[in-house]
């Protein structure tokens, strides 16, 4: 595939809360051959409306069609492009960290200091960490812990977005 | 207010959307429907043998008719049954709103007998589905249905009904007014790009009119037809847009693409300006991608936002309602005439004029021409294969005709049952359905219903004893390999390592027979008009001509799958 401007991008989507849009939505991209990087999706203010944060990497032409896909789907209420508008993006994540010795524990909760992490769990020989921060730094942290612990088990939210009043972090 | 069951507020509702006809096939979830169907006499229920037969006949019927067509089959196969007729109407936007009974809600989800996820299974091939999960929402759910499926880029909406949902006692309302959120299609165009697309025209030096389906669908003909006769520009069409403008006019080219005339595809690819109307830019009309209308400006209307900048970059796009464009367009256009370019077009006409190389025997343009001098007015249908690209080439398509097949998904088996519909819907018009022997078999059942109705539709068999557009390509791209194409084939000729085959089967003229129907065989030119003249005479039945024509017929000129007009093959 042509590399036209291939990069991730980012949609806000309000859909109707429904049975079967969620599949809808993932089935476009599926269907399509559309990157789908990551989907979150829950109830907004309103309970009829889900809201969806989508990250993609695609190139300019790709994109624009996943945004008019979207758009003409019956139960798509409203698409917001996100990639270039001043949002607020976080991701949760977890790390469990196992057979840690003592110096482990400590070296992670250096860890845990440095990037704001919590430990929110704690056992024998392992421990649990919760991260709440964007999805990049997601990215290293889960690269680091890996190259420095041996067993860990991970599990990630995928990002949530929402249109920032006068800061923008992603 | 009396409460009543969903099965009775259905057909309430289906007799305040106007329904006249509906094509159905029973079973176990749906009976309660069918009970109800009985019970009155303003819908008049038809009966096809199968179910995909079922819904090309709606699809049919919508296509000639401009009403929205309606299917209702029951769970399970019945339902599994509509998915090849749902991709079809899907994509040739076809407005279809199509009832699928469904296991008691209780039962969803445990494998129960004939219980399928209809509207999972169909979510890609349909504009819209849902399953009614409360008997409240039944009415604004058909009522959303029939306003979903006919505005914006018309489509198949598939509605499914929970066998005890539509027993269940509710409001017998049916909702006046639709309201969907995420659902407000824009047809009404916008002034100023309208504006710079003409002014753009109006430089042109070599200007082009491309027209799709999308001008058939909205009825535009007249008004696009105006404008070309304003402007003096050029036509092409795409195979669905055949009769956008009367095809003997003589601003029309020609059909572009893969099949198209020379100086239609030579028109695009040298035409400044290239105005096109309610097409997608099917890879079977641009060929190679790049190299499609290298030198053009490019103007699209369309109503579908997704259809614009998709295959090919435009540079003015118009979202809009091709009617409703065309009109206010009308409004501006001057004369634009360039002699110097429809000089060029008659040069490239002569060059290569459309034709079939001359055949002692049998040709199917033979009998295309006898249909294009018997029937001034007519609705011809297509199945798929060389049949369907010929006719496509050839039929006159002028005022009082139209022409429609499964230009999209190519549905072989699409041709009988959409006459079947076509007829339903036109019982005053002849018409014509063109299949090959192949897509003929695919949902020849349908003689039954054709005959029990009293359809008096003509039947032409072009048949070759092949799947010729398959063979065409072995025999030009595959070393004349013909796997899998020859319809006589079978143990004999295995056994025989391909010394001796049997006889043709089915017999048509038989099979007809055997329906009620009357059965024509042709073997000669001199016997086509006869044939014809002997079908008009049978007002009460169907009558099938089977054309015994030359199994090395081919369509040309052709571009390479995936080619450019370099790779244009003009005859061998």
């Amino acid at each position: 595939m042509a590399d036209k401007g291939m990069k991730k991008r980012w949609i806000s989507l309000y859909v109707e809360n429904q049975v079967g849009v969620l599949s809808k939505i993932s089935g476009l991209f599926s269907g399509k051959c559309y990157n789908l990087d990551s989907l979150t999706v829950g109830t907004t203010e309103d309970p009829t409306v889900s809201r969806m944060t989508i990250a993609t990497v695609s190139d300019d032409e790709t994109f624009e069609q996943i945004k008019k896909q979207l758009n003409r789907m019956v139960e798509v209420i409203k698409v917001i492009d996100f990639t270039n508008t001043f949002v607020r993006m976080k991701e949760i994540l977890y790390i469990k960290v196992f057979n840690c010795s003592s110096e482990d524990k400590v070296e992670l909760f250096q860890i845990a200091e440095t990037f704001k992490a919590r430990v929110i769990d704690y056992g024998k020989d392992s421990l649990l960490l919760e991260f709440v921060q964007t999805a990049t730094k997601n990215d290293a942290v889960v690269k680091l812990i890996k190259e420095e612990f041996g067993r860990i088990e991970v599990v990630r939210g995928g990002s949530v977005g929402i249109e920032s009043i006068s800061m923008m972090e992603r | 207010m009396k409460q009543i069951s969903g099965n009775k507020l259905l057909v309430k509702a289906l007799k305040e959307e106007g329904v006249e006809y509906i094509f159905g096939y029973p079973g176990a979830c749906t009976i309660d429907i069918s009970d109800e169907l009985y019970k009155q006499d303003d819908i008049t229920v038809i009966l096809p043998r199968h179910e995909q037969a079922l819904v090309h006949a709606a699809d049919a019927y919508a296509r000639t008719t401009g009403k929205v067509g309606v299917c209702l089959v029951t769970s399970g196969p019945g339902a599994t049954n509509l998915v090849t007729g749902l991709a079809t109407a899907n994509y040739d936007s076809v407005p279809l709103v199509c009832f699928t009974g469904q296991v008691a809600r209780h039962l969803i989800g445990n494998d129960a007998f004939q219980e399928v996820d209809i509207v999972g299974i169909t979510r890609s091939i349909t504009k819209y589905g849902v399953t009614v999960r409360n008997r409240e929402d039944l009415g604004r759910i058909i009522k959303e249905a029939f306003y979903i499926a006919r505005t914006g880029r018309p489509g198949p909406v598939l509605i499914d009904l929970p066998k005890d949902v539509m027993a269940e006692l509710g409001s017998p309302e049916y909702p006046k007014n639709v309201n969907i959120r995420g659902y407000k299609p824009n047809t009404s165009v916008h002034i100023g790009q309208l504006k710079r697309a003409l002014k753009t025209l109006a430089k042109a030096k070599k200007p082009l009119f491309l027209a799709g389906g999308g001008i058939n669908i909205s009825r535009a003909n007249d008004v696009f037809l105006e404008i070309v006769e304003k402007t003096g520009v050029p036509v092409v069409t795409t195979v669905m847009g055949r009769g956008a403008i009367p095809t003997n006019h003589p601003l029309f080219i020609g059909n572009l693409g893969m099949h198209g005339a020379y100086a239609a595809n030579m028109a695009v690819s040298n035409c400044d300006v290239l105005f096109s109307i309610g097409t997608r830019f099917n890879d079977r009309i641009t060929g190679k991608l790049h190299e499609f209308a290298p030198h053009a400006q490019i103007i699209h209307i369309d109503i579908d936002t997704a259809s614009i900048s998709r295959n090919i970059h435009v540079d003015i796009p118009i979202v809009a309602d091709a009617r409703e464009a065309l009109t206010k367009a009308s409004e501006y256009v001057e004369n634009y005439t360039s002699q110097k370019w429809l000089n060029e077009i008659s040069g490239w006409k002569q060059e290569h004029p459309l034709a079939m190389r001359p055949n002692d025997r049998l040709s199917p343009v033979d009998i295309i021409n006898e249909i294009n001098q018997q029937f001034d007015e007519a609705i011809i249908v297509t199945d798929v294969g060389q049949h369907q690209m010929l006719v496509s080439q050839y039929a006159q398509i002028t005022p009082g005709k139209q022409l429609i097949m499964s230009g999209g998904l190519g549905t072989m088996g699409y041709g009988f049952p959409g006459g079947v519909g076509a007829k339903i819907g036109n019982p005053d018009k002849p018409v014509i359905v063109i299949s090959g022997d192949g897509g003929m078999q695919m949902n020849i059942q349908e003689f039954a219903t054709a005959v029990l109705e009293e359809l008096p539709l003509i039947l032409c068999v072009f048949n070759n004893e092949y799947l010729g557009m398959v063979r065409q390509w072995q025999k030009l791209f595959y070393g004349k390999r013909y796997s899998m194409t020859n319809l006589r084939s079978g143990a004999l000729s295995r056994r025989t390592n391909g010394e001796e085959y049997p006889e043709y089967t089915p017999d048509f003229v038989k099979l007809a027979e055997s329906y009620g129907a009357k059965g024509i065989r042709v073997f000669n030119k001199t016997e086509v008009a006869a044939a014809f003249e002997e079908a008009k005479k049978n007002t009460k039945v169907p009558t099938l001509i089977e054309f015994v024509i030359d199994p090395e017929e081919m369509v040309y000129p052709m571009i390479k799958p995936g080619g450019t007009l370099e790779d244009l093959i003009m005859d061998c």
